[in-house]
């Protein structure tokens, strides 16, 4: 059956592939890190150096800012994660069959809105002049209005709401698999809720928890609308860092060393991740 | 625990609680957003003075109404074009990927397949500045050693288009994978057997098969193009996409003229939403 017109579909079907990968993801990443070689000699001319790695380390505010944002994107992880098993615990396990499928409707909707339209709405809310603070004075809870936005909490909360969905998600898909009998046996072995969760739930869900993890933590690192609209001035976030190397500053050598250590980093925790749970890309992508 | 046991009233009622609170957080930014849309204020803010349509139909110059808005229209549109091209070029790039991985054999394929996830784990702000870079090192090159200057080599339409194409692609592959799984493949090959050749096999019988699938995945790519801002936001020239121009208000302060372009968003994608659900719905 390996005919002529196979291998013509074969090459059809590759090589728009091909152009893709590697014109589009390959040369633009290894240029990515030639270019985070390249710096400028004392007498303004172009060398290789690792001179825009080092300045990463010399810098406090710019390793600071790194390892920062590390912790935040996890913190934020986590937070999604324990908001987001009761959320579909309740959807896949509580609800009744009828409005189970209303809800998960109900709880994607939000995530089709652009990212830029939910955050201005937690603008509008928390801000001094906001929603929250207008109400808060008039029911004489507090005497002055008070700045909710610009602070790391409600930067966290604003990551966990910005990526909630794709936490929500694998979760629901990989509950629907878990047989309730087990849940019923350990139940009639008087099981506590809290062993059932330790030993049947949570067990069960791992690879949902990997790939909502992955992805959540990932967008976290990556986002720069949320940290810089809700966090403002003192948000500090690694992009921001970028943003201002290739924007601001015009040193694109030194925006180019800071992405590649973003690229390392997030990389390596998603790699660490994967092993820790025994799981390949493949799988959790599917 | 779970419905078919038996549960106790204040565990069933926090959980209520729990998941009403829950859906409060969700839709609490977005329903103050559109409500503030219709307050007849110069401030996106509280007190309520009443309802008025000024947002939506002033033609200024005091308040400038949204569909009076030029600058904000324009980026509408060049949101629309953008997402277009990107839905087109993505969905059959993605469907070729898609065949590629699942009918294919060759060698160096679980590399490849690899290398087709990569964009799922890239943060969109590194492959927007590997993009510039790229783009950047190329125009370069061309008008060093030929002295012509490429204008797709500089943050322009096309670099926010193909930036955007670069990660989409990923998702329409993997949407469209997962129905060809499911895919029946005798059908292709008794196709041939009647004397299809595999093209027309795949064209009259293959992708008639895939429609639903191809089409929610070309819907979820115009809008994922339409709210990119991350890979966006280094490849944009002079042409704001509409996420990068709200941002810019939304930045420097903001008049309710962006919550009126919000809820016309909400509604616009809610929209598409239940469209995109009610086919996929349809499929199963």
């Amino acid at each position: 059956m390996m005919g002529n017109g196979f291998r013509i579909t074969f090459w059809l079907f590759l090589s728009p592939v091909l152009l893709w990968l590697f014109l589009l993801i390959v040369i633009p990443h290894i240029d990515l890190l030639l270019l985070s070689f390249r710096g400028e000699s004392d007498m303004g001319d172009p060398i290789w150096t690792l001179q825009n790695y080092k300045n990463f380390f010399i810098e406090p505010i710019y390793w600071y800012t790194f390892l920062r944002t590390a912790l935040y994107a996890m913190i934020t992880t986590f937070c999604t994660f324990i908001l987001a098993l009761p959320v579909s615990f309740y959807i896949v396990k509580l609800a009744r069959p009828r409005t189970r499928g209303f809800l998960t409707v109900l709880l994607l909707l939000p995530f089709w809105v652009s990212e830029l339209v939910r955050v201005y709405g937690w603008m509008i809310l928390l801000r001094e002049s906001g929603v929250f603070n207008y109400f808060m004075l008039k029911m004489g809870i507090i005497d002055q209005p008070i700045e909710m936005l610009y602070n790391d909490i409600t930067m966290i909360m604003g990551l966990v709401y910005t990526s909630m969905l794709f936490m929500v998600v694998p979760l629901i898909s990989v509950m629907e698999s878990l047989d309730d009998s087990l849940i019923e046996a350990a139940h009639d072995l008087e099981a506590s809720r809290f062993d059932i969760l330790r030993t049947i739930i949570i067990p069960h869900c791992k690879p949902g928890i990997t790939s909502g993890s992955i992805v959540v933590f990932m967008l976290a690192l990556g986002n720069y609308l949320t940290p810089n609209l809700m966090g403002g001035k003192n948000s500090l976030w690694f992009t921001e860092q970028i943003y201002n190397q290739f924007i601001a500053s015009f040193n694109w050598n030194q925006g180019a060393a800071f992405g590649f250590l973003l690229l390392v980093l997030s990389s390596v925790i998603i790699w660490v991740g994967l092993k820790v749970t025994r799981q390949n890309l493949g799988e959790v992508a599917s | 625990m779970i419905r078919s046991l038996p549960n106790s009233k204040p565990y069933t009622w926090s959980f209520n609680l729990f998941i009403i609170a829950y859906f409060t957080f969700l839709f609490a930014p977005l329903a103050v957003t559109c409500i503030l849309a219709f307050n007849d204020s110069n401030f996106p803010s509280m007190p309520w003075n009443g309802f008025s349509l000024d947002w939506f139909t002033s033609p200024g110059p005091e308040r400038v109404g949204i569909f009076h808005d030029d600058q904000n229209l324009r980026s509408i549109w060049t949101s629309f074009q953008t997402a277009f091209y990107v839905a087109i070029l993505s969905t059959v790039v993605g469907t070729c990927s898609a065949f590629l991985f699942e009918q294919e054999e060759f060698p160096f394929k679980k590399s490849l397949y690899f290398l087709m996830l990569a964009p799922l784990v890239i943060p969109g702000v590194i492959l927007g500045i590997s993009l510039l870079l790229a783009a950047n090192t190329a125009g370069t090159f061309f008008e060093e050693s030929f002295g012509i200057d490429v204008g797709i080599f500089r943050p322009s339409f096309w670099l926010v288009v193909l930036g955007q194409f670069s990660f989409i692609t990923t998702f329409v592959t993997l949407v469209v994978s997962a129905r060809l799984k499911k895919f029946d493949n005798s059908l292709e090959e008794a196709a041939m057997i009647l004397g299809a050749t595999r093209l027309e096999a795949i064209w009259f019988v293959t992708l008639r098969y895939l429609r639903p699938a191809v089409i929610g995945a070309a819907a979820v790519a115009f809008l994922m193009s339409f709210e990119n801002f991350n890979t966006t936001l280094f490849l944009v020239g002079s042409e704001p996409t509409l996420p990068i121009n709200l941002y810019l208000q939304v930045r420097d302060g903001s008049t309710p003229v962006i919550n009126s372009i919000s809820l016309l968003l909400i509604s616009g994608t809610s929209i598409l939403a239940l469209f995109n659900l009610y086919f996929s719905k349809k499929e199963d």
